[in-house]
């Protein structure tokens, strides 16, 4: 009986799964699925060699540094770094002192709510605050870049992709895609989900930033350097934790032969 | 327990014969699982599965109550509380990566557990109430995991809720108000993730109740075994201490060395980058998939793509996702064969194999985006999906025929040493997994 009713109801399913293949089979037969300029003309990232990649990675202190700076002349005016503070920016390697004064200098200040006058105000940052929020008028919404580097698929290269690829659009889009014309106010950028990003291209020419360090400062540079930055941003416990890993990996492994030791002296005696 | 020659539980100093005589806590554990719970001397690895997904479900309880201690579930402020976790409480990224990561091997182990039972037949006679109460466990997992994602609040969490609600929104006439009812509202917000959180803290405590009787129902007829055949007498089997203690010591160790590598250096492979998102309920993500783990379900509903005798495509879909799951609850009576292992079953063998791979097709055509191409082929291996258990397996649990058994556990494991008698050679047959 209750096979019966199964074999019923498994006729059914089956035969609703036939109906909608055949409405599935017919629909690519008479109306095939055309490419979509996305799907021609997208890009996969670009690899790049940071130093946190990898099962040892871990990070460049003096890239995380350049960085830093990167975001702060450039990316600073648009973007936010919310769950950073300042005082994680010590393990890049700056001193209590010059923490403090990096975030007293920084441009956009804390806000303070007066319950006296219930006025807002403004007073400079201390090494415990967060980086504050940054307002932007412009086209299109920047988004938090505290953990863009977590929030793409393949973060640390896509960062750097988008940065490096902006590009007149190709004509051989135009001409198979003529109504996929860049709106006006975005860029063309073949990394960005659908090829037209709101961003204007941040870094346009070598020497935008005076690195500290004397490194040569490069379009690529700024952009491998922001990445690791970014990373390192979205994931500061990665050395850690790669530390950690290893050291417990390395436990098991012994711990595992032993086990193995135990299992086949217990059962010696014992066919199986 | 179950067998005459079980070994009894003899208190041997002063204190612990008080203890037995008042509380016999230890005999208890003696006879689940100490020297008193004789086992089949033949299982393989596969057996070590089951005490992998206990473990699993103990390593969730403890990160999680952690985690719970740091976490507040308010919409405006919960992502920010697990990226409070992840930077700020001391260990915290440990906890929230071995918490999510954990859940998947969970559902690997889980996944293996219940497909062993598939091969060896542990579901059928007298093992039953097992394999229900199993399939209860793995339901409960199922709710507990998706309320579980939700909690952080990234863009998954929320458009995961407002798709798995919606559901319900499928029923006829009533359907609407029922999803209303159950989120708190028209769309996941506070309300919906205040008693998700709740629920989530409370049902792996059901599950550890479940596992109870379920373990408590192995007891009765003891664990099944590679050959499917009875335990016939002492000689067929082994006191679970020290030899199954010893042994799934050793598949715990293999066990955490694989969840370690996963936990300390991928530990967001299997996770999606939008969840790192937060919610947000006027920016659709391009691509709504749900965890790994549920993404043969949601091929099956998305395979239901055109309305049938006036029955509407989407209801049709999630009758179709839910009977995927229930329907397992019938398997022992669906299976008619008496052979249990599927080294005896030449018929039945290749099925498995054939609904193992369909089960893979269907989880990647569920975490792919829904082109035609994909719905084509998710809805070829739906239909073999549903074919398989409720066409396939009644039918040629009649129509074949088994290949010699042996007569015993010991012969068979004597025999398999020998290597000489062909009939016995099928326990080493080629469709066993590798061990
Ligand atoms: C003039 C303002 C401005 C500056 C300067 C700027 N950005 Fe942006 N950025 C934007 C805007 C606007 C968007 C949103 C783009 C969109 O959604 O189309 C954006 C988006 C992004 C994105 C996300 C793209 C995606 O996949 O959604 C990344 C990553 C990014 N910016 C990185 C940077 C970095 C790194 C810098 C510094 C080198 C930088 N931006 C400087 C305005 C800016
Ligand atoms: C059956 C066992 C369990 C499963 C399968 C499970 C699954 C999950 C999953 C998939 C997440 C989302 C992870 C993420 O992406 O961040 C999660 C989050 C969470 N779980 Fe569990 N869980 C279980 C048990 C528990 C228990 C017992 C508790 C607490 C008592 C708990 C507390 C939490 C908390 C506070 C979060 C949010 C923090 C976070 O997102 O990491 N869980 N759970």
């Amino acid at each position: 009986m209750v096979r019966a009713i199964a074999i019923l109801i498994g006729a059914g399913f089956v035969a609703v799964l036939s109906w909608a293949l055949f409405w599935s089979i017919q629909g690519v037969i008479t109306d095939p699925p055309a490419p979509t300029a996305v799907d021609e003309f997208h890009l996969h990232p670009k690899e790049v060699e940071l130093a946190s990649n990898g099962f040892f990675g871990t990070y460049d202190q003096r890239q995380l540094q350049r960085g830093l700076q990167v975001y702060k002349e450039v990316c600073s005016n648009c973007h936010s770094l919310k769950h950073v503070a300042f005082r994680d920016l010590t393990q890049l390697g700056y001193s209590a002192a010059q923490l403090k004064k990096f975030a007293a200098d920084w441009s956009v200040k804390a806000k303070q709510f007066d319950p006296k006058s219930g006025d807002t105000t403004e007073r400079p940052n201390t090494p415990s605050d967060y980086f504050p929020t940054v307002y932007y008028p412009g086209t299109g919404n920047p988004p938090d870049l505290s953990l863009i580097t977590k929030a793409r698929h393949e973060g640390p290269a896509y960062v750097y992709s988008l940065l490096t690829g902006y590009r007149d659009q190709p004509a051989a889009l135009l001409k198979k895609f003529p109504d996929a014309k860049v709106p006006d106010g975005l860029y063309y950028n073949p990394y960005f989900a659908n090829l037209n990003i709101a961003m204007p291209p941040p870094l346009t020419q070598d020497g935008q930033v005076t690195y500290l360090d004397g490194t040569k400062s490069t379009v690529q540079q700024n952009a491998k350097d922001v990445a690791a930055f970014l990373t390192w941003a979205a994931e500061p416990n990665l050395p850690t934790r790669h530390a950690y890993g290893l050291a417990v990996l390395g436990f098991l492994l012994f711990f595992c032969i032993l086990a193995y030791g135990a299992y086949q002296n217990i059962w010696r005696d014992i066919k199986h | 327990m179950s067998f005459p020659w079980a070994k009894h539980y003899e208190p041997k100093s002063g204190f612990t014969k008080w203890i037995d005589e008042r509380l016999p806590l230890p005999r208890l554990v003696y006879g689940a699982v100490g020297a008193g719970y004789p086992v089949p001397r033949n299982l393989n690895y596969f057996w070590n599965f089951g005490v992998l997904a206990g473990a699993a479900l103990a390593i969730q309880i403890v990160t999680g109550i952690v985690l719970a201690m740091h976490y507040a579930a308010n919409g405006g402020v919960a992502f920010d509380s697990v990226e409070h976790i992840m930077r700020d409480v001391n260990g915290g990224w440990f906890l929230r990566y071995a918490h999510a990561n954990g859940a998947s091997m969970f559902f690997v182990v889980v996944y293996i557990h219940i497909f062993r039972g598939l091969f060896y037949g542990s579901y059928k006679a007298p093992r039953e109430m097992i394999w229900l109460l199993g399939v209860t466990i793995f339901l409960l997992m199922m709710a507990t995991a998706f309320m579980g994602y939700v909690l952080p609040w990234g863009q998954m969490s929320f458009w995961g809720a407002q798709v798995i609600t919606g559901f319900f929104s499928a029923i006829p006439v009533v359907g609407d108000t029922i999803r209303i009812w159950l989120l708190g509202g028209y769309a996941p917000d506070d309300a919906a993730l205040n008693r998700f959180f709740s629920l989530h803290y409370l049902l792996p405590f059901v599950i550890a109740g479940v596992i109870i009787l379920h373990i408590w129902a192995l007891h009765i007829p003891g664990s099944n075994n590679p050959t499917g055949v009875d335990v016939k007498g002492e000689q067929d089997t082994v006191p679970f201490h020290p030899y199954y203690t010893a042994k799934d010591g050793f598949g715990l160790g293999v066990f955490l060395f694989i969840f370690a590598a996963l936990l300390f250096f991928a530990p967001n492979s299997l996770g999606h980058p939008d969840n790192y998102i937060p919610a947000n309920a006027l920016q659709t993500p391009a691509h709504i998939v749900p965890e790994w783990y549920f993404w043969p379900f949601y091929a099956i509903l998305r395979a239901f793509t055109v309305d049938f005798i006036g029955i509407p495509a989407k209801l049709l879909g999630v009758l179709a996702m839910f009977g995927s799951i229930l329907l397992l609850f019938f398997l022992p009576w669906l299976d008619s064969s008496p052979v249990r292992s599927a080294n005896y079953r030449p018929l039945y063998r290749i099925f498995f194999w054939v609904l193992v791979a369909d089960v893979l097709v269907l989880g990647w055509c569920g975490g792919s985006p829904a082109t035609p191409l994909y719905v084509i082929i998710s809805q070829i291996s739906a239909a073999y999906y549903f074919a398989h258990f409720l066409i396939i397996i009644p039918i040629i649990s009649r129509a074949e025929r088994p290949t010699p058994l042996p007569n015993s556990i010991t012969e068979a494991v004597l025999a398999k040493k020998g290597g000489t008698s062909p009939a016995h050679t099928a326990l080493s047959g080629s469709a066993v997994p590798a061990e």
